[in-house]
């Protein structure tokens, strides 16, 4: 058995009237990549917006249920979402870095939690590019904007820059969406290689990005979860006649 | 067919009488600038700038109106910016109650129309008189932060509200909190917008002479302190001209004025492209 990062228990959601989750109970192995499915609109982002707690920002936004991080309710009232939030990081759909340079981006979050040496920033900001494979593409050009680098680039500094806080775990939301193919190919290398240190969440639309990076699957439909597993089974073998559906293109 | 007209026709006419309006605004300008310039060139030069005033400024120069008109844009630009910057920081991110933010903004913009005498004459009776700031740079100053302050509110606001909600939401996401935020990523994004309107509240300030004949006074010597009172070039020529002192003169000092709106225009442009290779972009 995978020792549980992450679980949501009867989690329900509502936009103001909009009933956006519905009773989610899932459990997020530690060190393993689990993959969010499910056709537009169905609560995916929704979902792991729960997770750090960026729902917050949405006026009219309520939360029922549990939602443990290593055992601890997130919704808790004695939760500082601050320390929370450093622990749990976010890559967006769109890529979103600072308008500042590309060193500034990554050093933005050691900053905010009190690294002030130049020589440590220094190294946080070179293991971090280095672990988010950008390194090498970018280091003769770290005071130059970070709005020159292309998308594909950008969202690699949103990775590192998520990295440089030192969380433990990663949250992606359809972080290839507006990428090219072979910037998708580096960012799937990278949540392969992150796995080994860090508990990956990705939201995808890809069905074979599903696949090829994941360890565990929920498919998603109407804010309910209607199947949870291992990738390999969910994809070879699904138990719903919704999930063979979707999967297989027949809708979505 | 009875298409006498192409619909091509009145798109063409449209396009020319647009044409005309821009090119009637950019002839407005250029005739006032050539007028003024023709006028007054012939009294401009260095001893001109650089000099005092003799003879009531019928001859002379006009360093100590230079001088005060500088002092004063300092004074207002120093008090106009924390207040408007703040109140728009308040009005864009934190005013969640849209009664409050739409009274705000209403008060804003009444303050933009309060006529500049009216402003004048309260600046005298509460900063000259009551305060005890006499007629000087300190109570000028501020009395032209009233003229300035609507239009850093509002463009500033606007500029904060440009910057995109994916930004601020990679910057909570990272524990950093809404202040933190704010002030090391929507703002710095938002300079050029707030340079914007720092200088387009200054300059239509800085000409206001009903505001500054009431508050800065019409000394002509050179100031020394913030309590010194001073004459401010838009004041010294409405005396010359009005008082039948020197036209050349008056028309002098205006080619100065001008010069100096523009070198701020400038200088806002400068610090909008050097901002805008960093932030400018998306
Ligand atoms: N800020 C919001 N306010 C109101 N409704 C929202 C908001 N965000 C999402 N929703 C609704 O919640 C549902 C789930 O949305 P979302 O989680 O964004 O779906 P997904 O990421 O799977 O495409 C949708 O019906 C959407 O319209
Ligand atoms: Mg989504």
């Amino acid at each position: 058995m995978d020792e549980i990062e992450i679980e949501s228990r009867s989690l329900n959601l509502w936009y103001e009237s909009v009933h956006a989750l519905k009773n989610v109970t899932l459990s997020m192995p530690k060190k393993k990549v689990t993959a969010v499915i499910g056709p537009s609109g169905c609560g995916k982002s929704t979902f792991i917006r729960c997770i750090n707690r960026m729902n917050d920002l949405i006026k009219g936004c309520r939360v029922e249920g549990e939602l443990l991080f290593e055992g601890r309710n997130v919704y808790d009232r004695d939760i500082d979402v601050v320390s929370l939030r450093k622990r749990i990081g976010m890559v967006f759909q769109k890529p979103n870095p600072f308008p500042m340079s590309v060193y500034d981006n990554v050093a933005y979050g050691p900053r905010l939690h009190g690294t002030r040496s130049s020589g440590e920033l220094d190294k946080i900001v070179e293991e971090s590019l280095k672990s988010s494979a950008l390194w090498n593409e970018v280091a003769d050009v770290l005071n130059r904007s970070a709005l020159d680098l292309s998308g594909g680039q950008q969202q690699r500094l949103c990775i590192a820059r998520t990295l440089a806080v030192n969380p433990d775990v990663i949250l992606f939301d359809e972080p290839c969406s507006a990428l090219d193919p072979i910037s998708t190919a580096k960012i799937e290398d990278l949540i392969n290689t992150l796995v080994h240190d860090y508990t990956i969440i990705i939201v995808t639309h890809n069905m074979q990005q599903a696949a090829r990076v994941s360890d565990f699957t929920a498919f998603f439909l109407l804010g309910e979860v209607i199947e949870f597993g291992k990738t390999k089974q969910i994809f070879e073998m699904p138990e719903k006649k919704s999930t063979e559906d979707y999967i297989t293109g027949r809708f979505g | 067919m009875n298409r006498l007209i192409s619909p091509a026709t009145p798109d063409r006419a449209a396009k020319v009488g647009l044409w005309a309006s821009a090119v009637l605004s950019m002839a407005i300008l250029l005739f006032i600038l050539g007028y003024i310039v023709i006028e007054g060139i012939s009294v401009v030069n260095i001893p001109f700038l650089l000099g005092s005033p003799v003879l009531s400024g019928a001859k002379g120069g006009i360093l100590p109106a230079i001088v005060g008109t500088i002092c004063l844009m300092a004074v207002t630009l120093s008090s106009a910016v924390p207040i408007g910057v703040g109140a728009a920081i308040y009005l864009a991110e934190y005013a969640s109650d849209s009664v409050v933010t739409r009274t705000i903004t209403f008060g804003v913009e009444c303050l933009a129309g309060v006529p500049s005498i009216v402003i004048g004459l309260f600046g005298y009776a509460f900063l000259v008189i009551y305060l005890g700031f006499g007629f000087s740079i300190l109570s000028g100053g501020l009395a032209l932060m009233a003229m300035a302050l609507p239009w850093i509110v509002r463009t500033s606001e606007e500029a904060i509200k440009a910057v995109p909600l994916t930004v601020r939401e990679g910057s909570l996401a990272l524990g950093a909190t809404k202040w933190q935020t704010v002030s090391r990523v929507v703002l710095p994004s938002a300079i050029p917008g707030i340079v914007t309107g720092a200088i387009l509240g200054i300059g239509k300030a800085i000409g206001e002479a009903a505001v500054l004949m009431f508050t800065a006074g019409s000394s002509l010597l050179m100031p020394s302190s913030l309590f010194d009172p001073v004459r401010a070039l838009p004041y010294h020529i409405y005396i010359l001209a009005s008082e039948g002192i020197s036209n050349p003169m008056a028309y002098g000092s205006s080619i100065v004025l001008l010069a100096m709106v523009l070198a701020i225009n400038l200088g806002a442009i400068a610090i909008q492209a050097h901002y805008g290779r960093h932030y400018g972009r998306n």
